[in-house]
């Protein structure tokens, strides 16, 4: 036990894994245990998980803010569809294509994003959601224009039994998804690849005199989210059946960054806290808005209204988010009972 | 007259300024010296408002204006040029002026008056004040200070990256400021030498703490003081 | 070669509308170092309060005076109580909060008027002037667009270089603490800057409103392009938010005109992407490159 226990401690490695595995098992246990929507949301949840994890990877552990995660979520989301809809792709190479689409997408908006810093890379992203998803009109087409494009659901595979529910297997496609994710974050955030990121987000200077590559760390930084949010496109489109531009609007991208700085930047444990507002709050504002009697007017911009405020309290009162805020409680705690022996490791 | 009563400022966990009283009557220059770090900037910036102390007494005569806003302050007859002299060098010479004397409005010095005192600042009145030397720039800074004719000037490290000739004429400056308006002076200096030449009075800083307040000619006679904390 | 003609015009017609959301930007960039992501969030509340006074007392010159008033009140309001806590905090957090002030306004706004766009009067007359026996696309309405924006620049100009009041607000952007030192009320002038600047937003707001429509988002694409402009001059400089709005407008006239007008989002960012490579101080930038 304490040979494994050592494993654990010193290799990130062995840590990720256990997570991965944790995630997994529960994943499968809930999916069996609640009922059908339950399992679409956390679909909807893994999804966003997705997304929302490589973004604060890359706003709290490389520094850099973007607004533009939401066209990223919509190349992965086309790619899938085109591939699966008009070629007849099989999920998973469909999948694996949608990331290595997003990634090859993510290099050159990376390289450009590491050379801005702040209020111009905010807004230079911004443009970059608005401008990305006029394509689809440019491209009518291909894209299917407005109305987008829809795929076939997702089939089961015949040994899970003929009555396994199509929501329950959407769960299990999107866990998936989301647990790699997990499982390759986890190993940036430990490794050295982290610990540059970390090094030039917190002195770009002092990282580049000690021998980092700061353009190099920021691109693979962004290199990373991107692939991840293509991830969580690629998955969104395989749950709904659909990928149109209307599904990716800025107000994604500002949702997902809601997502990312009430779950706290860089905390991968901040992120499953953003998914699961993102998944439930149109939900809970839509039952607000019916025993309240709220117009439709009222009801379907309540999320968004409340996303406004999240960000506004958050900065002035918050910085630092739910997870932060933990951190703060518990490393009070920690403190009290007394200094850790073995070395530093990552946050997560 | 400018009054300090044991006062104490605190930057996080350092003391900068640890129980510090002085007297800076009208008509006088009172030289705080000391070493880097020794806590003279830290104390102007306690007077003048930039900073909250932690305890103690700022008072301007009769008037206490211990915590009270940088604006109010100034507006109560206190000129602070600080570190660097604070010259804006987006601004020509004349605005820097005239920022100088705005909030006094009908009681301010009427430039002319500054150009009287600084020729070579009437020279290049319309150029930005980045195009000016070292020394102009004090003139500026100074010149600047008294557009609000104050009661009280404090200025920190003036001869700081200034020749020797160039500081001799701005010390000259000040002692005849002192005498002509009559202003209380507190002038800190790690120059030791040029600020004693000028003071009616010695405080010596250390660590925050006044370790001698004399006579210029009874510190410059302490040869152990003046090895220890004035560099000469 | 009268397609070439309307599309220079209009190109200039839209880029006045760029100016003065670039001016705006300009303005609060100068005086807190903080990029406004919710000015055009802010210029859509107050034309869609002008629109309200049009629509119940039948003039527009009423609802045209209201909306530079709001904006001045609403800049004001937005410095005092929201960005005040952040002015000296990490940058990171000013924009974090200017994005989620433009969320809540969007969706207050649809709430408050639903989400579907609706029309909003022009000033003058939409009719082309006829030039020659051809009807140009350029309107009586277009000549007051870039007539009152370069007034408005104009203005502005003159009270940064020859009031006190221009020279506080000058003083406290470039040396706060040392403008503090000197008795100017720093903090006043911050807010002053952020009313002024709104006002220069609430200007393109109802200048803008009769072509684009008045709906919670129809004012997003003119945040990005007077941001692009704004970047294009120089975020330091006012006259260049104008020359840059004015070039950028007459651009994208040209790449709508002859590429499509769903393309105008994305030449609008391969232009900033290539101004922040190449000159991230702006086209004008007088002194040497800043990092951004």
């Amino acid at each position: 036990m304490t040979a494994v226990r050592g494993l654990l401690a010193r290799s990130t490695l062995a840590r990720s894994l256990a997570w991965a595995v944790l995630a997994a098992v529960a994943l499968v246990i809930v999916s069996d245990l609640v009922s059908a929507y339950n399992d679409l949301q956390l679909a909807t949840g893994a999804y966003y998980f997705a997304a929302l994890a490589g973004l604060t990877v890359l706003a709290g552990q490389s520094g850099q803010i973007s607004l533009g995660h939401g066209a990223l979520m919509a190349v992965g989301a086309y790619t899938v569809a085109l591939l699966i809809g008009n070629e007849g792709w099989a999920l998973v190479p469909a999948i694996a294509a949608a990331v290595v689409v997003s990634v090859l997408v993510g290099i050159p908006v990376g390289a450009a994003a590491s050379r801005l810093r702040g209020p111009y890379l905010a807004g230079a992203t911004l443009a970059f959601a608005v401008g990305l998803p006029a394509l689809a009109d440019k491209f009518s087409g291909l894209f299917g224009g407005e109305n987008g494009l829809t795929i076939n659901p997702p089939v089961p595979p015949s040994w899970l039994g003929a009555d396994f529910p199509l929501e329950r297997w959407e769960a299990w496609i999107a866990g998936a998804g989301a647990v790699i994710v997990l499982f390759v974050l986890y190993n940036v955030i430990g490794s050295g690849v982290g610990r540059a990121m970390r090094a030039v987000r917190d002195d770009e200077i002092a990282a580049s005199l000690a021998g980092l590559s700061v353009a190099r760390t920021q691109t693979t930084a962004f290199i990373i989210s991107a692939g991840c949010a293509g991830l969580g496109g690629a998955m969104l489109t395989v749950v709904l059946q659909l990928a149109q531009p209307g599904a990716f609007p800025l107000q994604l991208s500002l949702s997902l960054l809601t997502g990312v700085v009430l779950g706290g930047l860089g905390s991968l444990v901040g992120a499953i806290w953003g998914a699961a507002l993102l998944t439930l709050l149109p939900n809970w504002t839509t039952d607000i808005a019916h025993s309240f009697s709220l117009s439709t007017k009222v009801s379907a911009n309540l999320p968004l209204a409340i996303y406004g405020i999240v960000l506004i309290v958050a900065m002035i009162l918050w910085p630092s988010g739910i997870q932060g805020g933990l951190r703060a409680v518990f490393g009070r705690l920690r403190a009290a009972r007394g200094p850790r022996v073995h070395a530093a490791r990552g946050s997560a | 007259m400018l009054r300090v009563e044991e006062l104490t400022t605190d930057y996080g966990a350092v003391r900068a300024v640890d129980g510090v009283s002085l007297e800076a009557p009208e008509g006088t220059v009172t030289a705080v010296l000391g070493a880097n770090g020794a806590g003279k900037t830290s104390l102007l910036r306690t007077i003048t408002g930039l900073v909250p102390p932690r305890s103690g007494r700022v008072k301007i005569g009769d008037a206490d204006i211990t915590g009270m806003a940088v604006e109010e302050i100034v507006r109560r007859g206190v000129a602070h040029v600080p570190e660097g002299r604070g010259v804006i060098a987006e601004l020509t010479v004349h605005e820097n002026l005239r920022l100088g004397g705005l909030w006094r409005r009908g009681g301010a010095a009427p430039v002319a008056e500054i150009y009287e005192l600084f020729p070579r600042l009437g020279e290049r009145e319309q150029q930005p004040a980045s195009r000016l030397s070292g020394g102009e720039r004090q003139m500026l800074s100074i010149g600047r200070a008294l557009m609000a004719r104050p009661r009280v000037l404090l200025l920190d490290e003036p001869s700081l990256g200034l020749a020797p000739v160039i500081v001799a004429q701005i010390m000259a400056m000040i002692r005849s400021l002192a005498d002509n308006l009559g202003l209380a002076v507190l002038l800190v200096e790690q120059n030791a030498r040029s600020a004693l030449s000028i003071a009616n009075r010695g405080i010596v800083l250390n660590l925050g703490r006044v370790v001698a307040d004399r006579e210029p000619g009874e510190l410059a006679a302490d040869e152990r003081l003046r090895h220890a904390y004035l560099g000469f | 070669m009268t397609k070439f003609i309307d599309l220079t015009l209009s190109g200039i017609s839209d880029g006045a509308v760029y100016a003065a959301v670039a001016l705006a930007l300009v303005l609060i960039w100068r005086a807190t170092r903080i990029v406004n992501f919710a000015q055009g969030a802010m210029l859509m509340v107050t034309t869609f309060i002008a629109s309200a006074v049009i629509n119940s007392s039948g003039h527009y010159w009423l609802g045209f005076v209201v909306a530079l008033a709001c904006g001045l009140v609403l800049g004001a309001l937005v410095e005092r109580v929201l960005i005040r806590p952040v002015e000296y905090a990490p940058p990171l957090n000013a924009v974090i909060l200017t994005l989620g002030l433009y969320t809540l306004l969007v969706a207050i706004a649809g709430m408050i008027w639903g989400n579907t766009p609706r029309s909003f009067p022009p000033a003058f007359s939409l009719r082309g002037y006829e030039v020659g026996g051809t009807r140009l696309l350029f309107t009586p309405n277009d000549t007051f667009i870039v007539l009152v924006v370069i007034a408005v620049a104009v203005g502005l100009a003159a009270l940064f270089r020859l009031t006190s009041l221009g020279l506080q607000m000058r003083a406290s952007a470039f040396a706060p603490e040392v403008a503090r030192l000197l008795g100017v009320r720093v903090a006043r002038m911050f807010t002053v800057g952020w009313a002024l600047a709104a006002v220069a937003g609430a200007l393109a707001g109802v200048l803008v409103a009769p072509s684009v429509f008045l709906g919670p988002n129809s004012f997003d694409p003119i945040l990005i392009t007077g941001f692009v402009a704004a970047v294009l001059g120089g975020l330091d400089s006012p006259p260049g938010a104008v020359i840059g709005g004015v070039s950028l407008g007459v651009a994208l006239s040209y790449v709508s005109g002859y590429a499509g007008s769903s393309l105008v989002p994305l030449a609008a960012l391969v232009i900033l992407v290539a101004v922040l490579m190449l000159r991230p101080g702006g086209l004008f930038a007088a002194s040497a490159e800043r990092r951004v």
